[in-house]
Parts: structure tokens; C-alpha cells; sequence
């Protein structure tokens, strides 16, 4: 009772209070919502332990063992299989290839823009913006149709530089829309008072603002990560060739050709989709879950 | 200064790469996609002028009129599931858990950032039937309920239910997340006066919390919808469709009417179809939303 707040003690003193009820009644209410949380919780991630602990099950557990039984031996070879074979390890470099180049695009090419469309001062800035904003609403299957065609014509289909070229595009909208935000509270004085020293505009972007928003910048390249890394509609409609083939695509075709029958690979080429994801949130979590809010939020 | 801030070439170098990738590889395509719909053919056969043939097809088109009803159902079913899901979530956060919620949400929210097709696979063998029985079966097999193990993928209506389930587990945490930073927001002082009026438990939830909260419910109502009306990643690699056409959203009719019959300017036409539902259902809330406000 010590520390609590008087107010809060008068009112539960108004009702019939009786202690011993009351904490019967608390415990009988609290058990039931903390078994719900726990399964909860349980709900949300045993699915990614079961694909990891498939994923180093034999071909006979499968077929012998009921679908949750643990393991009995390690079977690390099915992820070099699910590599090899399965081509995962190929995927993965595209992927990579794909996805950094876009993410250092986005971030140059959106901040730049959203500093002019803040900082610089002129007379159409309002109405950039507002384009900008037009992307965060259009469904992109209304755009892949022309674009189709337009990579076709410039035989661009099949090249990582289509989906740079995509993904750039699609995901400057949001990005330039996260740190416009960040400029409009930018202290002006201290550009002021830089330009009155001498600086050049470039200087001042790259030596002023660039280092003040760094913090919005790995936040926004952060949500755009697990966007890119995780898309599946762009890669499957601008590559065919297997060769070309991001992880997600891959890992469709993976399943669809060998996943019948070949369960143990199959667990660890979903399991080697999934670690990357995986990993970075382990270590990143509350910088993820904000700038996924706030992202939403705006919009 | 202004001199320096409004210079044409610094203003040039900073907007104008940006600018013009974005205009070439989305505002241009979304004109073009509306010219493509008074077209059939496509880049490979050839495109031949119909006129608005297009729009007539489609408004008797039964493919569709199936695909849009499935699509609508659907989102109605995941946001409403994901929403409420989100709010419970984000309720127990704040008032049971208190601060000692950090772990629990960010577990709840671990399934938000794993991609969708990984998702779709691993769902797939949990309901799978053959070759051997996934999860899902295997346990009815265990428990004796032989009689309830089924092709739970294979079945219109099954399959609906878990593609729904898919979707509203994925995304839950996201909502909760999003709820939760409004539910930290409402004052405590707001809450302690409701608390002195003798509100508590339900009535103060209903009464108090749940109004405030209104307009971050409604943000996320529209962004679920928004999202759950372009499913396609998950619908592609669980079902493609299938059986039939039956879980088949306007996104993947869309898709295969392009890339697997050549059919641009009919895509066109399902895919201006599709920015439509989006938007009728995003005003609609919005509508209701000013309405219920008054």
C-alpha cells in the first residue's frame, strides 16, 4: 500500500471491499490472460521454430515421425542441398544484388529530393510533393503492364537493372514523404548561418543535413529493406530466366518443382528466405517496429 | 540567401534524378495503363484498338465479378480480424502487461517482417494432405480425428479460411504495434478522472479508451483494407487460385488475363478495377468515419 496513490485506494474502497476476494478474483482474472498472452506468443513463433527444426529433419522422419516431432539427427546437408541444388545460394546473390543497389538509390536519390523539396525555395516544390504523394496510393499492378512493355522494348526484361530500376521508383514516394518530414523541423538558422559563412548548397547538404537526418535515413532504408528483400510481384512479372531469379521467386519455383516430394530442402530454402529477415530484426527490433508505425502512420 | 536557396541548378540536381525516374517508371505507366484499356493485344502479338469493348466485357464478365467478391469478402474477413486482433493485443499491452510488455511485442511482432512467399510455403506444408500429412493433419491423425483430415488447401472454402488465417496472423502484430503507440498516447489524466467517475474494467474500455482511439482504428481499418485488397504473394504461392478460380483476387486474375493469355488491354481494364475497390472502400470509411464523428 505504500506509494500508492490515496485516489486510487478511495475508490476501490467504496464497493464492499474484501482483500482476500479481491485477490482471488484478480488471480482467477490474471491466469486465464496470462495463458492467453503465452499462447499468443506460442502462436506467433512456433511456426518459425517448426520450419527450422523441419529443416534438418531425413526424408524418413517425414514420412515415419508425426509433422512436430523433434529431430532425431541433425541433417545439416539439406541446407547445402537446398544451396546448391536448389539454387538458393544464386537467389541469394541476386537478391543481394538487387536489393543494395536499390536501398543506396532510394536513400541518395529521396533524400536529395526531399531537401530540395523543403529546404530549396521555389515555387513548384508544393505541387512535386504532391506527385510524390500520388504514389503511396496507386495499386502498382495498375503499372506493371506499360512497364512490362517499356522494359520489353528497351530489352530490359531479365536484368537487375529493371528491378533497381522498379524498386528505386516505387519506394521513393514513402521515402522522400518519411524525411520530408524530417526537414520541415529542420532548424533553418543553422543552414542560414552556414551559406552566410560560405558553404555552397551541396556542401550544405552533404556536410549539414545529410549527417542531421542519419537517424530517419537508417530508419527509412531499414523498412525498405524488408520490402524489397521480401517482394515477390516485381521479380516474378520482370524475370523469367532462372538466372536472374531473386529469393523469393526462387524459393516459389524451388517449392514448386522439388517441394513435393523433398521436404528437408525444402524447410531450409524457406529457412534460408526467412534468416536474413529474421536476423536483422533480432538485432534491430525496436528501430523496425517504429519505423514500420511510423511509416503507416503517415501513410 | 535566397539567392542560394533558390538556385535553379542546385534545385535541378537535387529533385530532378528522382523526379524523373518517378515519373518514367510510375506516372507515366499510370497513364499509359488507362490509354491500354481501349486496347487488346500485347506487346509481343500486337496491340488492335476495341474501344471501350473492354469495359463492356468486364462489367459481364462472371471471372471477374468472382474475383472482385472474392477479393471484397476477404479483406473484410483479414481487417476486421486483424484490427480487432490488434486492438485486443495492444489492450493487453498497455493495461496487463504495463511496462513489462517489451519481450511479448516484440515476439507478437516477429511474423510482420518474414517474407510472404517463406510464409506461404511453410503454411502450405502445415495444411498439407499429400504427399504425407503436414501439421495440421498429422495432429488430427494423432488425436483420433481422422475424420476431419482433409485437403484443407485443396477446398474452396477451407482454403479461404486459411489464407484469411495466414493473413491475420502475419499482420496482427503490426496492428497491435500501431494501436498501441495511440493507446500510450491517450493522457493518464484522462484516464484517471473516468477512473474517479467510477468507470473501470469494460465501461472504461468502451466508454473512454475506445473512442479516443477511434481515429488511429480507422488509419489502420484503411490501411488493412488497402493491403488485404492487393493480396497476391500469398495467394500465389498457397493456392494460385485454386480450385478453379475460387480464391482468385482481382490482383491474380489480373496477372494471368496479362501473362498467361497476352491479354494487356483487358489486365489494364481489371487493374483500373482494382485501383477503383481501393478507393471506394478507402472513401467509404473515410465517409462513414466524418459521418459517425458528428
Amino acid at each position: 500500500m505504500i506509494g500508492q496513490d490515496p485516489m486510487k485506494t478511495g475508490v476501490q474502497n467504496k464497493a464492499a471491499y474484501n482483500p482476500t476476494q479481491a485477490r482471488i478474483q484478480k488471480t482467477l482474472f490474471g491466469l486465464p490472460i496470462t495463458l492467453l498472452i503465452l499462447i499468443l506468443v506460442l502462436l506467433a513463433i512456433y511456426p518459425v521454430f517448426w520450419i527450422f527444426m523441419s529443416s534438418l529433419k531425413g526424408s524418413e522422419e517425414f514420412s515415419l515421425k508425426p509433422m512436430w516431432a523433434l529431430p532425431e539427427t541433425l541433417h545439416w546437408e539439406n541446407y547445402a542441398r537446398a544451396w546448391t541444388e536448389g539454387n538458393m545460394g544464386k537467389y541469394f546473390v541476386n537478391s543481394v544484388l538487387v536489393v543494395f543497389p536499390s536501398l543506396f538509390l532510394l536513400v541518395i536519390l529521396g533524400t536529395a529530393a526531399a531537401f530540395g523539396i523543403e529546404i530549396m525555395r521555389w515555387k513548384m516544390a508544393k505541387g512535386v510533393n504532391l506527385m510524390f504523394l500520388v504514389g503511396i496510393m496507386v495499386p502498382i499492378q495498375i503499372v506493371i503492364l506499360p512497364l512490362f512493355t517499356m522494359y520489353y522494348q528497351a530489352n530490359l526484361l531479365d536484368t537487375r537493372l529493371a528491378l533497381i530500376m522498379t524498386y528505386v521508383a516505387f519506394g521513393l514516394p514513402l521515402v522522400v514523404f518519411f524525411l520530408a518530414g524530417f526537414f520541415q523541423s529542420f532548424p533553418r538558422e543553422i543552414i542560414e548561418a552556414a551559406i552566410v559563412d560560405g558553404a555552397t548548397i551541396y556542401q550544405v547538404f552533404y556536410k549539414i543535413a545529410l549527417p542531421m537526418v542519419q537517424n530517419a535515413i537508417v530508419t527509412v532504408a531499414l523498412v525498405q529493406f524488408f520490402f524489397l528483400w521480401n517482394d515477390l510481384l516485381v521479380s516474378l512479372t520482370f524475370t523469367s530466366n532462372p538466372d536472374m531469379r531473386t529469393v523469393q521467386s526462387g524459393l516459389l519455383a524451388f517449392t514448386g518443382q522439388y517441394g513435393q516430394r523433398e521436404w528437408g530442402p525444402t524447410f531450409a530454402s524457406i529457412g534460408l528466405a526467412v534468416a536474413p529477415t529474421v536476423i536483422i530484426y533480432l538485432f534491430l527490433n525496436r528501430m523496425v517496429m517504429k519505423g514500420m508505425a511510423a511509416g503507416a502512420v503517415k501513410g | 540567401m535566397n539567392k542560394t536557396l533558390s538556385d535553379w541548378k542546385a534545385i535541378l540536381i537535387f529533385v530532378g534524378p528522382a523526379l524523373l525516374l518517378y515519373t518514367l517508371v510510375l506516372l507515366v505507366p499510370i497513364v499509359w495503363s488507362l490509354g491500354y484499356t481501349l486496347y487488346e493485344g500485347s506487346p509481343i502479338t500486337g496491340f488492335e484498338f476495341v474501344g471501350i469493348q473492354n469495359y463492356l466485357r468486364i462489367l459481364q464478365d462472371p471471372t471477374f465479378l468472382k474475383a472482385l467478391w472474392f477479393g471484397t469478402k476477404f479483406a473484410l474477413v483479414v481487417s476486421t480480424g486483424q484490427v480487432i486482433l490488434g486492438l485486443l493485443l495492444a489492450l493487453l499491452y498497455h493495461f496487463y502487461l504495463k511496462n513489462s510488455s517489451a519481450l511479448v511485442r516484440t515476439l507478437i511482432f516477429l511474423p510482420v517482417v518474414l517474407p510472404t512467399v517463406a510464409v506461404a510455403q511453410m503454411f502450405s506444408k502445415m495444411f498439407a494432405i499429400a504427399p504425407q500429412y503436414g501439421l495440421v493433419n498429422s495432429l488430427l491423425h494423432n488425436m483420433g480425428l481422422d475424420g476431419y483430415i482433409q485437403p484443407w488447401l485443396g477446398q474452396a472454402d477451407t482454403a479461404f479460411w486459411i489464407i484469411a488465417l495466414m493473413e491475420i496472423w502475419k499482420a496482427m502484430g503490426f496492428y497491435a504495434i500501431l494501436l498501441y503507440t495511440g493507446l500510450v498516447a491517450i493522457p493518464d489524466e484522462t484516464l484517471e478522472a473516468a477512473r474517479l467517475d467510477g468507470a473501470k474494467g469494460w465501461t472504461l474500455t468502451r466508454f473512454i479508451v475506445l473512442p479516443l482511439l477511434a481515429p488511429i482504428t480507422i488509419s489502420s481499418l484503411i490501411f488493412s483494407l488497402n493491403g488485404t485488397l492487393k493480396v497476391f504473394d500469398t495467394i500465389v504461392a498457397l493456392t494460385n487460385g485454386g480450385p478453379g478460380t475460387t480464391t482468385t483476387p482481382l490482383t491474380l486474375l489480373m496477372f494471368k488475363t496479362a501473362f498467361t493469355y497476352s491479354e494487356y488491354g483487358y489486365g489494364s481494364t481489371i487493374a483500373l478495377g482494382l485501383a477503383l475497390q481501393c478507393l471506394v472502400v478507402t472513401l467509404l470509411i473515410v465517409w462513414r468515419n466524418r459521418n459517425g464523428g458528428q
